[in-house]
């Protein structure tokens, strides 16, 4: 069963505030998981070369320019924003 | 259904602004029960639908589509739409531009009706975990529609809507699709662009339709499908005309069912399996027992690869870009080196809020797996067994055309059965999932049904054909439609 600290140091690297109550829900729900992926144990896969994309693509290029949109949807992109400050995203104080 | 309604407008029996309306009348009467729809979008039907008038009018050619009524996932954008992925931290997000699939869409002259429910951000098998209601099964409202597309499944099981889309990471095309009755198809990792579809997890999703015939889901692949420089794993585009390879022949065709999905079937889907192969027997196909050994090893794989791959697409909605913002004042007491504070506790009470249940336990779960000495054991282990699914695949079509199987292993379940079970709703994935670890197209088309409770509860089968043979799987499975 993973421990107490061991859900705290997960759910803060996800970004995902807990209460007293998920933390043990999370135990319990992720060991039971994985628990269930030890199954993998059975296999040897030492020699075999992991899957990148499934139908064998390669990388794909483009070149390395750039279009001036200008302010064509910028209105509709910051509209969804939570907080705004002329014509910018607002981030929280970082200081 | 398609070509027929196609045919009545060009022989103006009926206009397209009717047709839109008859719709929305459809959706006014039954969606207060059925909830299939989380946002309708009434102006931009009706404009879309005069359009297509004006042009009959003036005795311009239409094609297929154009002014057919369809219902979009809300997972998919359409620009200046609410699009939510039925969770609450996307509840204001208008998007801001089309997904690559309804770009396409709005150049062939689709009439949009709105955007469907579904599980949230499409992890679910049942619809139930959708932040704003449940959607009921058509079929039978004592029971789910399936998941995660069960709101674009019940709206064409409804007739709330001609064809819809839904997306499927793991099956949420073709489980809602079995579960309501209709066809659901998933094509081939690659064939369409995901670009504008809330991603889950990239190396899995597709886009695909749900439809009532077979014909109308090849009509409709044919309209989304192709390469596009916002998808950079799009595959090079066939530019097929679906349709055309429907020729109701399968004489000879060689058909496997796989050894490891059938053995455990039960009762009632046992019969009506092998019903169905008899037919396709005596439709002159051939059908050989086969194996595909490392299927055991699907679902854990499948959890590890998916959750991972959500953890990272997820970590997006942070309450500062865009989406909503939760903060609830109380210390977390958390900290993290090199993280203002203040931010980290917005990140960590939106993300709280904002997401499910369910989104969260998949997050955590991705993290746990890509966190600092567990790649290797989880993600990389996980690609490598996947490689072995593959080559599964590989050796059984060199033998067989296509595969064969039940697309569930039982039939649509009621209500909170499966809820407080993670692992139990996650086996309700159990057949269709290879096919999106494989990379392969698959459909679920009904193959009988089962008489439970006095509703005569749908039974789908799955096709899953070689890559890039989506015209395969539809002409078998309309083959069998027909006859």
């Amino acid at each position: 069963m993973l421990s107490r600290e061991e859900i705290l140091h997960i759910a803060t690297l996800a970004r995902i505030g807990v209460s007293e109550e998920d933390v043990e829900k999370y135990q319990h729900d992720l060991s039971e998981i994985l628990d269930y992926f030890k199954k993998l144990d059975e296999l040897d896969v030492a020699e075999v070369e992991p899957i990148g994309h499934i139908t064998g693509m390669q990388n794909r290029f483009r070149s390395d320019a750039y279009e001036d949109f200008g302010s064509i949807g910028k209105e509709q992109i910051l509209k969804n924003a939570p907080e705004v400050k002329e014509g910018y995203i607002k981030v929280k104080s970082v200081l | 259904m398609i070509r027929e309604l196609h045919n009545k407008l060009i022989n103006r029996e009926i206009t397209a602004t009717q047709l839109a309306r008859d719709y929305f009348d459809a959706i006014e009467k039954k969606d207060s029960e059925i909830g299939a729809y989380l946002t309708l979008t009434k102006k931009l039907a009706m404009e879309q639908a005069e359009f297509v008038d004006e042009k009959i009018a003036k005795g311009q050619e239409i094609g297929l589509l154009e002014g057919i009524p369809c219902a979009i996932k809300d997972n998919i954008c359409i620009d200046g739409v609410r699009t939510t992925a039925a969770s609450e931290i996307l509840d204001n997000y208008i998007a801001p531009y089309d997904a690559t699939v309804i770009r396409k869409l709005k150049e062939q002259g689709v009439v949009f009706l709105g955007k469907t429910n579904m599980d949230q951000f499409a992890m679910g098998s049942s619809t139930e975990s959708s932040a704003y209601k449940k959607t009921k099964n058509p079929v039978d409202i004592e029971r789910v529609p399936g998941g995660s597309s069960g709101g674009s499944a019940a709206a064409v099981a409804g007739e709330m809507a001609v064809w819809s889309l839904g997306t499927d990471t793991g099956g949420s095309i073709r489980q809602p699709a079995s579960f309501c009755g209709t066809v659901g198809l998933k094509p081939t990792y690659g064939r369409v662009s995901r670009s504008g579809a809330i991603a889950m997890a990239s190396s899995l999703d597709q886009i695909g339709p749900i439809a009532n015939t077979v014909e109308d889901a090849a009509i409709v692949l044919s309209a989304i499908a192709g390469e596009d420089p916002l998808d950079a794993t799009s595959a090079k585009s066939s530019d097929k005309k679906y349709e055309d390879y429907l020729t109701g022949d399968v004489a000879g065709k060689v058909i496997g069912v796989p050894k490891e999905y059938v053995e455990s079937l039960e009762g009632e889907i046992k019969n009506v399996f092998e019903k169905s192969l008899e037919k396709f027997k005596a439709l002159g196909a051939t059908i050989e027992t086969i194996s595909l050994p490392h299927s055991e090893y699907a679902l854990a794989i499948y959890y590890i690869l998916m959750t991972s791959e959500v953890s990272s697409n997820l970590a997006k909605f942070d309450g500062i870009k865009f989406g909503m913002r939760f903060e609830d004042d109380v210390d977390s007491k958390t900290q993290e080196n090199g993280l203002p504070k203040k931010l980290l506790e917005t990140y960590l009470d939106t993300r709280k809020i904002g997401f499910g249940d369910e989104v969260k336990r998949r997050i955590m779960l991705g993290t746990y797996a890509l966190s600092a000495g567990y790649y290797d054991a989880y993600y990389l282990k996980a690609q490598k067994v996947r490689a072995l699914i593959r080559q599964d695949f590989e050796k059984a079509f060199e033998k067989v055309d296509f595969i064969f199987s039940p697309t569930t292993p039982e039939v649509a379940f009621k209500f909170g059965e499966k809820t407080q079970d993670p692992l139990k709703m996650y086996l309700s994935d159990i057949y269709t999932i290879t096919a999106n670890l494989a990379g392969v197209p698959a459909i679920s088309f009904p193959i009988g049904a089962v008489e439970t409770d006095g509703k005569n509860l749908s039974v789908g089968g799955q096709l899953m054909g070689k890559w890039f043979d989506e015209e395969g799987i539809l002409n078998m499975a309309h083959t069998f439609e027909i006859n």
